[in-house]
Order: structure tokens, then sequence, then C-alpha cells
């Protein structure tokens, strides 16, 4: 199997689409859609995780943190990898406590850094995402920080040892879609790292756009949550997701910004 | 009678307006812009086009919100009804969080006249001790929740901030969270609560009509109003992680004291961000008192106008102005009232209620009178199976102890 190393935005885009794997942590997916699971029943995860075709989930760790009925974790399938967030924190000490909670529930060595210090919009502490990657990466997580898409910040965030840079696309559960678009496609430009987009995203049409811009995988859970059928909704999440993936594989056309094409060319006047 | 000397005793009490002694007076411009807000509210100003345009809105003004609490919105509660159910959606999804509170003493220093536990009520009085509060505990964590409110009535003599420590304690090993409603106190003494356990704080202002509160409040160091209106940001200063607001409706104008009570959580999230905001929405109910022949009756104290409309649109309101706040459904309300508004606009339902003392365990022979009648006795499990059965998720931890 060739070792595809898809994240290397100047490599002759795959011809084959199965050779298309997406590397995170040393692991290996097929889907890039990453679903959330905190707020549609738990009854549901089984079938949206199908229809997703997910094989990762995000959780709160403080919904794991539960011994009683209903706990969420019972509701994962087997064989989909945990996503586990640290939502709740409010800089990066809490960050590194609930992290370590994390492996100690045996939800494994993935860990997507959420620090807020904002209960009205939900915006993540950049600073204090830095601080938190550093010491999380130096204790052998694989560190997945959601942040506000800076590109200086996501340089620090590179270089403290982040496996994945996840930049949001508009306030957490808003469904309001690319708000901060241009900022996402010069992090997907610049940084050599995978940029999953989270946050924010409210239909597949959306999802679909980050993924043509170079996104590397999306994340969603509210839009999903709040749809009338959460099963086909994952469903249409997948194959937008999968179209979008597909366009920036085979290279997008170029769109004219406006105007028609100029009969003699403007350069017609040269010599040699 | 009753009344003549209830004048009286005010005439002689000391203003509601002054802090006591140990009071901690901290500098915040809230109170002048919550109460003089409250006092220029007129909330027969606004018309339906005003109700319409704040459901339009995006992000909702005070204005807007204002508007949704007139009475120009109820004839649009249909529309107002989808909106929040719209907005608690975005914000939590089909969650639902379930807790129950524990009562640990019911002696009361306060004179407060609607209430069951003030000090001239001769009800039977009790608290638990420590062994008394870890069978409660016990009991209550058996039947599944995880998440404790623990209430007292008033007394700092009775209920010291040290013994309310040692019930966070023992709430900390039987539960993953654990919440406080009780008698306002000092920065210093909430720090010491947060280290024992407690992470959130409720206080009620009941009113926030100075006026009527002073009327309401005939004695005991509840009677300070800027005090009590202060515990929020004491409570914060104390490193506590969320806090709670209420006015119980009724006590005066209900509009005027639900839209003081959006702007009060609305200012302590502009100056705190971190802090999660959360609201309850209690009306006056029925208590227990004894006659002077020493008969059991129950009064009612009236409450002003506001039936189960008025208080399903104060909910929506409080849900549209702040989308991401907590709000908790009380068991003053009846089941199917309830079980309608969790996931309408209230995020979160109490269940295996009781608001007297002792009363969770068997085993905890002697037990004290209640604080209010309530109206929906369903258990645990029955309030589980009626949240599953409008899909709706019952959670019973989001919490996790940093």
């Amino acid at each position: 199997m060739m070792e595809g190393n898809n994240r290397n935005k100047n490599q002759t885009k795959a011809d084959n689409r199965k050779e298309d794997l997406f590397l995170l942590g040393g692991k290996e997916f097929r889907s890039r859609f990453i679903l959330g699971s905190g707020k549609y029943n738990v009854e549901l995860i089984r079938a949206a995780v199908e229809q997703a075709g997910a094989e990762m989930i995000t959780l709160a760790v403080r919904r794991a943190n539960s011994s009683g009925e209903g706990n969420i974790v019972d509701f994962i399938p087997e064989g989909v990898t945990l996503l586990p967030n640290t939502s709740g924190a409010r800089n990066a000490e809490e960050a590194v406590r609930i992290a370590r909670l994390s492996r100690e529930l045996g939800c494994g060595n993935f860990i997507k850094v959420e620090i807020m210090r904002d209960s009205k919009y939900l915006l993540p502490d950049n600073q204090e995402t830095v601080r938190a990657t550093e010491q999380l990466a130096r204790e052998g997580f694989t560190v997945l920080p959601y942040m506000y898409p800076d590109l200086n910040i996501a340089r620090d965030l590179a270089d403290a040892g982040a496996a994945a840079v996840m930049p949001l696309a508009a306030p957490i559960g808003s469904n309001k879609g690319l708000a901060t678009r241009e900022f996402i496609q010069i992090l997907v430009d610049e940084i050599d790292l995978p940029i999953i987009v989270d946050a924010g995203i409210g239909r597949p049409s959306q999802a679909c756009e980050v993924m043509e811009m170079g996104a590397a995988a999306v994340m969603a859970n509210t839009a999903i949550a709040t749809a009338g059928n959460i099963p086909l909704m994952a469903s249409a999440f997948r194959q937008a997701i999968e179209a979008g993936r597909e366009a920036y594989l085979s290279g997008l056309g170029r769109v004219r910004e406006s105007g028609g094409e100029a009969s003699s060319p403007m350069t017609g006047f040269l010599r040699d | 009678m009753e009344q003549i000397q209830k004048e009286q005793l005010q005439k002689e009490l000391p203003s509601h307006m002054e802090y006591m002694e140990g009071m901690e007076q901290i500098q915040s411009d809230i109170f002048d812009k919550v109460i003089s807000a409250r006092e220029d509210y007129q909330a027969e100003r606004y018309t339906q086009q005003d109700v319409r345009n704040a459901l339009l809105a995006e992000n909702r003004s005070i204005e807007d919100f204002a508007a949704l609490l007139s009475p120009a919105a109820e004839p649009l509660m249909e529309e107002v009804a989808k909106k929040a159910k719209m907005e608690t959606a975005k914000q939590f999804g089909s969650s639902v969080f379930m807790f129950t509170p524990i009562y640990i003493s019911n002696y009361c220093e306060n004179y407060c006249i609607y209430c069951g536990f003030h000090c001239h009520n001769r009800i039977h009085r009790m608290k638990l001790d420590r062994e008394e509060m870890e069978k409660e505990m016990a009991a209550i964590a058996r039947t599944g929740l995880e998440e404790i409110l623990i209430l007292t009535g008033e007394s700092r003599a009775q209920s010291d901030v040290e013994y309310i420590g040692e019930a966070c304690k023992i709430a900390r090993r039987h539960f993953r969270m654990v919440g406080l409603e009780v008698y306002p106190m000092n920065s210093d003494e909430y720090k010491y609560l947060q280290e024992c356990g407690a992470d959130y704080v409720t206080v009620f202002q009941e009113t926030y009509d100075a006026r009527r509160y002073g009327e309401l409040h005939l004695g005991g160091h509840k009677r300070v109003f800027p005090y009590r209106f202060h515990a929020q940001e004491r409570a914060l200063k104390g490193g506590m992680r969320g806090v709670a607001f209420a006015a119980l409706l009724g006590l005066s104008d209900f509009r005027k004291d639900a839209f003081a009570t959006g702007l009060h959580a609305y200012y302590i999230q502009r100056k705190y961000p971190y802090a999660e905001i959360s609201f309850s929405c209690p009306r006056l109910r029925p208590i227990t008192t004894l006659s002077g022949e020493g008969e059991e009756q129950i009064v009612s104290v009236e409450g002003k106008g506001v039936g189960e409309r008025q208080l399903l649109q104060i909910m929506c309101a409080y849900r549209l102005f702040m989308p991401f706040a907590g709000m908790t459904i009380s068991t003053r309300e009846r089941a199917e009232f309830r079980d309608h508004v969790v996931g309408m606009a209230a995020t979160k339902i109490s269940a295996g209620v009781s608001t007297g003392i002792g009363r969770h365990s068997e085993e905890v022979e002697e037990q004290g009178d209640n604080q209010f009648e309530i109206a929906d006795g369903r258990d645990v499990a029955e309030v589980f199976a009626a949240l599953k059965e409008r899909g709706l998720q019952p959670v019973m931890n989001d919490y996790v102890y940093v």
C-alpha cells in the first residue's frame, strides 16, 4: 500500500481515492467526517455513526465522567476512535487535568483541547490552548487543539506538537457556516498539519465547501443534532464531505471572478 | 390585626438598604443599572411589532428582552415558544440535566412572610447531623442522580459556614456536582465552600422591588436587600464556577421582576464572561403554617397574575435573551407543565423532591417540615422515563471537578 501523505498541499493530488487516507496520531482513517455526540439522544449515536460513515466521534470528558444510567460511552460503537474534549476547562491547567482524567477513564490517547473563558459565545482562548498543547504533547497525547483561526497561533500550535489544528468556522452551535472562511484558507495554505474545521458548520454544502478548500476533515455536531432526521442528516454530511474531498483532489477548475475573457490578450504586444 | 402588627414591626426595623455588621461590601455598578432599569421598564409600551422584531433578531438586545416580557407578546406565545425551542436545541441539543435538592436544615432567623420556613412559623425544626447527611445523600445517590443542590433555611447560628462545608464534603463523595442554595455570605466564605466541593451558587433575590422587599422581609439578615443582590458577584469572586438568578414571581410586578432578573444575569455575564449563568423560575406556592390553636393550615400568599402562560412567557424570554444560560424548572409546577417546558426553554429538572428534612432515607427517623408544597412528586425513574418519552436525553452529569 502506498504511504500516502495527503497533508502535503503541494503534492500531485491523488488520482485514486482508495489511497486517500487521513493520517492522525499514527492511525489511518478513511472517513474525514468527525461526528459530535453530546447533543442528541444516545440511542441515535449508532445510527448516526453508521450513516455518517464516521470513524471518529467527539465526546466531552465531563459527560463521560458518569457512572449512572445513560452513560454516553456505553452507546458509542466499538471500533470508533474516541476524540474526548476538555470542555469545561477555563485555562491550560484545567485542560491538562481533564485530559489526564480522560486517559484514566480509558478514553484513549487523543485529546481535543477546548479552553473557554467565555460562557456566551464559547470562543476558545488561543493563548491558553497553546500552553495546554505544549504540556499534553509532552505527555504523549495526540493533541487536537480547537482554536480561533489565527495564523501565528496555528504556527505556535504546530511548534507545540499539535497533531492537527481545529479552527472554528463560526461560534459553536451557531450553524452560521464559514464566517472565518478567508482565515481558514490561510491556515490550509500555510500550516503543514491537517486542518480540521470545527464548529459553526450548519449545512452539508458548507462542509463540502470547506473540503474543497483543502481542509483535511470536518467536525459537526449541532447541525446534525438539530436536524429533523439525525441519521439522514449524518448521511448528507458524509456525502458532502466526500464530494468536497474529491473536488479538492481532482483540482478545482479556475473560477472567473468577473467579466469575460479578453479576445486580444493584454500581453500581445510583447516581441519575444 | 396581623397586618397592623407587621406594619408596626416594619417601622421599628432598621432600613433594609443598610448593611449589617460583618457583611462584605463590594464595589459594583450592576446594582444601580439593574434597579434603575427595572424602575424605568414600562411593559405596556411595547407592541406586537416590537415582539416580532425581537423574534427575528439574531442577537437580542435589552429592548428585545423587554418586548418579549411585555403583555404584547402573550398573543404570540406560539411563535415565541417555537423560537425558544429552536434556541434551546441549538445550545443544548436534546440534553436535559437531572438533579435533586437536599434540605439539610430548616432553621431560619428571618421573617419572610411568604415562606414556610420563616422564624415565626411554628413548624417542626431540625437539621441533619453528619451521619444523617451521609444516609440521606447515600439514599439519593442510589436513585442514580449525580448532581445535588444543598439547601438550608437561612440561619447562621444553626447552619454555619463550617456546617455547610461539611455537607459539601460529604456530597462530593456521593455526587459529581454540588450546588448550594443557602444564605448569602462573604466572598471568603464562598471560597471556603468552593474548596469543600461546591461550585455553583443559587440565590433568589425574591423581588427586585426594593420597597416591596422591605415589606416582605421583616427581620433577620435577609432583610438587607443590597447584600443579597451582590451575592452572585461575591460567589464568583470566591471562585465559584456558576451562579443562578431568580425572582420569586408574584411578590411584586412579575414583568418588572423578570426583567430585572434577566438584566442582573446579563451584567454579571459581561463582567465575569467565564461564569456559567442560569435561571430559576419559581412562582409563589402555598405554605403550611400552624394556626393559633395549633392546627395545620395551608396559607396562600397571593401571587399577582402569574399564570402558566405568563410563566412560560418569562422562561422563553430568558431563553431568547440569553440562549446559552441554563434554566431550572421547579417542582412547584405540575408534572405536565414541567415535561413540556424542558427542551423548550428549561434545561434542568429536579426529581424525587422533598422540601422537608430527612425525607430521602428511611434510616433518618426524625423529620423536619416542608418549606413549601410541591406539585410534582415523581421520583427519579419516573422523570427519567418521561424525558425519554418526549425524545429528550436525561443527563446525570455534565461536569468535571477541576
